[in-house]
């Protein structure tokens, strides 16, 4: 009976020495893992200039140029404005729908043209894009929620909903040739 | 009373542990397969700038990185604004298009998030996109942090 025993015990592989082993390796992956996620804000760049390529015709008033100019000043249309009023300009300007002649005829034709000088500050850069992105993102939330009733964010992904948003406010920013000086 | 003291004697006191090692694989598994391992020693100081309406990246593995900022010098000071890819600091900016146009060719879907020193001039992020146009890498992502709103 003892000599039986002794016999199947040896026969067996030691699962003990595994746990050991599988902590040492997640101990070594739990402090080489970054969890931050990273964040930031998206844009896509206009594709590279072809030689003689004509810009396509764009009607003036569905155009609102914005300037970041080298002391940090933003320009809407060579007219100083506050960071802080950049957001309602934007607003105003895109869901204008053809009622003030000088702003744009419809959202879906409304371009953001944005332009920089070379000793522009990225953060006043940056605090200007996220204002642009800010407005668009509150439109799109507001017509998110007349429409489905609920947040723009709640939104599936690529879901037929986001579709018809993003139809309604289409994100047309524009990076426009930099300027020296 | 015997009875009962026999029985709780024969019980056994311990916790199972046989199933240990099956948690703690799935718990290394899961880290595994999240780790991006070997992050780039950086060269060039990078605050990063601040803003409310930000994006996540979810597909870490399509991102490729710029940092662009003052280049670190030893004894803790700031150079010249910098460009640097991966780990090498670029001298020619006319290099970037190749680089990126390589990194493009294997991954189509690439995503390019610029980690820029918030006090830089822009004007050398002008340069680093008009090279990035060139390579067709054009999906842009302006590294920033969440403000926080009072």
């Amino acid at each position: 009976m003892f000599n039986n025993k002794r016999e199947r015990e040896e026969a067996e592989v030691g699962g003990a020495g595994m746990a050991d082993i599988a902590f040492l390796l997640l101990i070594f992956f739990l402090l080489v893992t970054t969890i931050d996620v990273d964040t930031g804000i998206g844009l896509q760049l206009p594709p590279a200039p072809e030689e003689n390529q004509e810009p396509p015709p764009i009607k003036e008033r569905n155009l609102l140029n914005i300037l970041v100019n080298a002391q940090g000043m933003i320009l809407i249309d060579e007219e100083p404005t506050p960071v802080s009023a950049l957001k309602q300009k934007i607003k105003d300007f895109v869901t204008n729908r053809g009622q003030d002649p000088n702003l744009s005829d419809s959202p879906d034709k409304a371009i953001v043209s944005i332009k920089t000088q070379r000793q522009t500050p990225y953060k006043t850069y940056i605090d200007m894009l996220d204002e642009v992105m800010g407005a668009y993102a509150e439109l799109r939330n507001q017509a998110s929620q007349s429409e489905f009733g609920v947040p723009y964010e709640e939104l599936e992904d690529d879901s037929e909903e986001q579709q018809k948003i993003q139809d309604i406010y289409p994100k047309k920013i524009s990076i426009a040739e930099p300027s020296e000086g | 009373m015997a009875h009962f003291q026999k029985k709780s004697a024969k019980t056994s006191q311990d916790v199972p542990t046989s199933a240990m090692p099956d948690v703690v694989f799935m718990l290394l598994i899961f880290f595994m397969v999240t780790t991006v391992l070997r992050e780039v020693e950086l060269q060039v100081q990078i605050n990063y700038a601040q803003a409310e309406n930000i994006e996540k990246i979810e597909q870490k593995r399509l991102v490729s990185y710029i940092y662009i900022g003052p280049q670190k010098l030893q004894g803790n000071q700031l150079g010249e604004p910098r460009v640097q890819i991966d780990d090498a600091i670029i001298e020619d900016i006319g290099a970037i298009r190749k680089i990126m146009y390589d990194k493009y060719k294997e991954q189509p879907k690439l995503i390019v998030s610029l980690r820029v020193h918030e006090e830089a001039e822009f004007g050398i992020v002008t340069d680093v996109e008009q090279e990035l146009r060139e390579a067709g890498t054009l999906r842009l992502n302006y590294s920033t942090k969440q403000e926080v709103v009072n």
